[in-house]
């Protein structure tokens, strides 16, 4: 039907003119294309992936530009931290502008940290070829019989291809090459390197979160990230990495006490980052500890504050790991929430009881999410 | 705008109660799809509808009520509809640019302890304004009676505002909204799970919604079903009315299941969802 599309894209236009969010409806005379994004099939938001394909399809095809995605910790921090890196990683490989904040390791231990794309349509700058090469002109020459024309040209790209693909694999026993990893842009804060000055304030946000929200603010506005800024130069999206928010280290007393003093700190920044994102073409994924924080009310409030929010529970060192229903998997995987935006109805994920689970696959691991692990309960009787 | 709702609720855009304060709240379960409801609803029955959207951005709340039919951001250039966007003021009193200190509004995030009658006095103001209710001098349309929309309270209190002050600020709408101008007040407020109050000023969501309980003369209760979660069926809902008649308090409790869709809701009684029957 005509009529009603014309009149969508009218109003959006004019919703546009308003408002500058990063939640604009589709329209044919303003598609941003950018790369490693893609429209929803549901509500035609722009999506990145998370670099796990399976949370991709169970946060309903990708996170959505301009949310939070909450990765509730679970004990060692292992598994959430694994995904905050597919996370980043993802970003390297998709060029898009990363920006990581701790208060435990300095930003560049994690960034070292991130697992080596799997994939055959990157190339990778290999330098031990070449001279390879140089010695055995022979077999270059019997290689390049066919496609003699590329034959003067160098033989592996040297610049990381922008992939075209939604969602790729990452091999976890890998690190990511530097080349690749230094190829992307990325801000760092890493929080005793801003010493807090104590303001005349009685905001309940502490200065740690004050000044890493005046640090994003500067690198959105600095870098073009504004949904508002010229459309003039090509558009890409900021993946912030925010790690452990919550933890003691942060100067938050959330998780030492059931009735902490800085209650509103963190739902106050909640608050703001929200503001931030929605303004801007960024994506933000959020670990907390939640394992530490007793208080199930304020859980829920951080919950709310987000967009997304999985928890993770693994079986290392509980009781868990020895019963046999669990034996293949490692862990247990929640989700507490999943966005509506733009929308009145959210997509609900089918089944709720999940497990993840490491998987081996050749000589890879991967990081994956399997389906209802309760459905084999039937073939453990 | 839901219209099964509001045959439930006997309203519909060209009859219904003034001087009303409506209750929605959500336990566990999102219940901002009835705050939709009642901004189209509104809309539609050409009220002068000043809208307090603190937990999204002005373009979900178009996009959504675009849906339903109503056009958001026409109103706003009628000026029938005023719209704080808590997100984007929020953020400029987070974060002062320059000497701007920000929508005064919105001053309570800068020092909760302060309460919340800057938001009063704004709310107060946007009702009241010229071409809202009294004659348009200068031509503009003349609206319906003032309405008042929250979404939502309990972001309020995650904000640091104590629920004494919510309290008061709910009050203070009450009483000029529904008593003086004879409008109606909606106001959404989510609480999370049974929470034991052990001191006296703790975060307060329960005390806050019995508070308002009292207050309001209808509630909507959300929360997901008792035998836990389907995808057909996404919750029940409790409707109860307090009308206060002449010959004393007159409370009426009905409950039905609801689904929600792309284009609105569906609210049926209990055990009789289409995909059960």
């Amino acid at each position: 039907m005509a009529a009603p599309v014309n009149s969508v894209v009218n109003s959006s236009a004019k919703c546009s003119s308003f408002n500058a969010t990063s939640f604009q409806k589709k329209t044919r005379s303003r598609l941003i294309s950018i790369p490693g994004t893609r429209p929803s099939v549901q509500n035609g938001q722009l999506l990145v992936s998370t670099g796990v394909t399976s949370l991709d399809y169970l946060l309903g095809g990708g996170l959505a530009v301009g949310t939070v995605l909450l990765i509730e910790e679970d004990r060692y921090d292992s598994y959430s931290r694994m995904i905050l890196k597919y996370f980043l990683a993802e970003g390297v490989v998709c060029r898009h502008e990363l920006f990581v904040a701790s208060a435990q390791h300095t930003p560049d231990d994690i960034l070292q940290e991130l697992p080596s794309p799997i994939l055959d349509d990157v190339a990778i700058h290999k330098p031990v070829e070449q001279p390879r090469l140089s010695h055995e002109p022979q077999d270059s020459l019997d290689a390049m019989k066919i496609a003699w024309r590329y034959q003067n040209l160098p033989k592996v790209q040297t610049a990381l291809a922008s992939s075209s693909r939604f969602g790729h694999y990452y091999d976890v026993s890998k690190m990511m090459e530097a080349e690749i990893r230094e190829a992307a842009k990325c801000h760092r804060f890493y929080l005793p390197e801003h010493p807090t000055q104590s303001s005349p304030t009685h905001s309940p946000m502490l200065e740690s979160y004050s000044a890493l929200l005046k640090s994003l603010r500067d690198v959105i506005q600095r870098e073009g990230f504004e949904v508002t800024a010229p459309m003039s130069k090509s558009r890409n999206i900021l993946r912030i990495g925010l790690h452990s928010l919550g933890s003691t280290l942060w100067g938050d007393d959330l998780c030492c006490h059931d009735n902490p003093r800085h209650g509103h700190a963190l739902t106050t920044f909640l608050y703001g980052l929200r503001a931030l994102l929605r303004s801007s073409l960024s994506v933000a994924v959020v670990t907390v500890p939640s394992h530490l924080i007793q208080n199930r009310a304020l859980m829920g409030r951080i919950t709310r504050l987000c967009d997304n929010a999985i928890a993770l529970e693994s079986f290392k060192g509980s009781e868990r790991e020895a019963n046999p229903l669990y034996k293949d998997y490692h862990g247990l995987l929640h989700v507490r929430q999943v966005p509506h935006l733009n929308c009145l109805a959210s997509q609900l994920p089918d089944h709720k009881d999940l497990a993840f689970k490491l998987k081996r696959k050749q000589s890879h691991i991967q990081c994956g999410i399997l389906w209802p692990f309760h459905l084999f309960i039937y073939f453990d009787l | 705008m839901f219209t099964e709702l509001n045959s439930i609720l006997n309203t519909s855009p060209d009859s219904f109660t003034q001087g009303d304060f409506i209750l929605v709240s959500g336990r566990q379960s999102d219940a901002s799809f009835l705050i939709h409801h009642f901004l189209s609803f509104y809309l539609r029955a050409r009220c002068k509808v000043c809208f307090l959207g603190l937990v999204q951005s002005f373009s979900h709340y178009s996009a959504v009520c675009q849906r339903l039919g109503v056009s958001l951001a026409q109103a706003k250039e009628k000026r029938q509809l005023v719209f704080l966007e808590g997100l984007q003021e929020g953020l400029s009193v987070f974060i002062p640019q320059d000497d701007t200190t920000g929508n005064k509004a919105l001053s309570f995030l800068r020092d909760p302890m302060v309460g919340l009658q800057n938001l009063y006095e704004f709310v107060r103001s946007s009702v009241s304004s010229p071409g809202g209710g009294e004659e348009g001098s200068d031509g503009s349309e003349q609206w319906g009676p003032p309405v008042l929309l929250v979404d939502d309270l309990s972001v309020l209190l995650s904000l640091g505002v104590s629920a004494r002050a919510v309290l008061d600020f709910s009050h203070y709408c009450r009483a000029s909204l529904c008593s003086q101008l004879q409008g109606n007040v909606v106001m959404l407020l989510h609480c999370e799970e049974e929470e034991e109050e052990d001191d006296g000023d703790d975060e307060g969501s329960e005390r806050l919604l019995k508070g308002l309980i009292h207050q309001c003369c209808l509630a909507l209760h959300v929360q997901g079903l008792p035998t836990g979660y389907c995808r057909d069926i996404h919750g029940q809902v409790e409707v109860c009315w307090r009308r206060r008649q002449g010959d004393g308090q007159h409370t009426q409790n009905k409950v039905f299941q609801y689904k929600v869709h792309d284009k609105g809701a569906s609210f049926f009684a209990r055990g009789t969802s289409s995909a059960v029957l």
